[in-house]
């Protein structure tokens, strides 16, 4: 796959070094448009929880800390192997980088294990909108909230099935031997997407889970 | 310039403490009566944790300076759009706020 090679670099490129550098500024690049779309539905949420702020706390209430707290750690353990596995790729060590990639994507399934196990039970208990909702005090804005949640939580699994999907890819070449200490670009730049979901889901857990907790 | 040396071991360690100790303070702050305050101290340690992951984890602080400013414009430009939009929700009149209109123009 000419997708995945080294040399010689591109010709608008004067080197490798700046081809490399060039691919993390793109990926970087692309994550501020990521910024964007979650920064909207981020939006919405703050719209939202300002006008309806006990319904928010309600609903935050009904969500399960454990899993939530759980998931947390689960993603910030994923994006040390993650760092360790890009770690491993620059000093050419093939077997520990394979190792460090299945991890990470262990860590990852089990996230979304959790996840899909809180949306179940979210269902069952009658809070899923469009499905199993049924209203209940204080108010009918709690659908809203929940509206959010899966909307936010969605979008977030969706790019966790991506960058799954991404690092499951990078294991294979690994394992083909087309990545090496001269040429490890691709688990960089998957390395950036994959930091980043954990980032978004920093910031969706305080917002969702932890609304009020006290009294 | 090709960077010879790779973070060591040890540095991601304290980095993967330090994220796993703000992840226990921020859940501790939250059953922690702050009022008001409670939304920024949680946003204030997202931020701490966020700022640890890019600039160790995804290298943002050995990187060259035109990832920060890509990655810090598209902050930036959110934190604008989402003031300014707040301005329009904030500043709706609290006295027909419960009638979830957005205008004082009378019906009619």
């Amino acid at each position: 796959m000419s997708l995945f090679k080294l040399e010689p670099a591109a010709s608008q490129f004067e080197d490798t070094e700046q081809q490399r550098l060039a691919a993390k500024l793109g990926m970087w690049l692309f994550l501020a448009t990521e910024v964007m779309l979650f920064g909207g539905l981020f939006l919405g949420y703050t719209a939202y929880r300002y006008k309806y702020p006990q319904s928010f706390a309600s609903g935050s209430e009904h969500l399960d800390i454990l899993s939530g707290s759980l998931n947390t750690a689960v993603l910030i353990f994923s994006s040390f192997t993650m760092a360790l596995a890009v770690t491993a790729a620059k000093r050419g060590q093939r077997a520990r980088l394979v190792i460090l990639l299945l991890a990470t994507g262990l860590l990852g399934s089990l996230f979304l294990t959790i996840k899909g196990r809180e949306y179940y039970e979210v269902y069952r208990e009658h809070l899923a909108p469009l499905a199993s909702f049924v209203p209940r005090p204080p108010g009918r804005e709690l659908e809203l909230f929940f509206l959010f949640y899966f909307l936010l939580t969605g979008l977030h699994a969706l790019h966790m099935l991506i960058g799954l999907g991404l690092v499951m890819l990078m294991a294979s070449l690994a394992l083909c031997n087309r990545i090496s200490a001269r040429y490890y670009t691709p688990v960089e730049v998957v390395g950036l997407y994959w930091h980043f979901i954990d980032l978004v889901w920093i910031f969706l857990f305080p917002l969702l889970y932890l609304i009020k907790r006290y009294g | 310039m090709m960077k010879s040396t790779t973070p060591s071991l040890a540095r991601y360690m304290v980095v993967l403490c330090g994220l796993l100790g703000l992840l226990g303070l921020t859940i501790g702050l939250a059953y922690v009566d702050l009022g008001s305050f409670n939304l920024s101290v949680a946003l204030l340690i997202a931020s701490a944790k966020a700022l640890l992951v890019m600039l160790f984890f995804m290298e943002l602080l050995e990187g060259v300076q035109a990832s920060r400013i890509a990655i810090g414009m598209g902050v930036f430009m959110l934190l604008i759009f989402g003031a300014l939009a707040m301005t329009d929700y904030v500043g709706r009149d609290s006295r027909i706020y419960g009638d979830a209109k957005a205008s004082a123009m009378p019906d009619r």
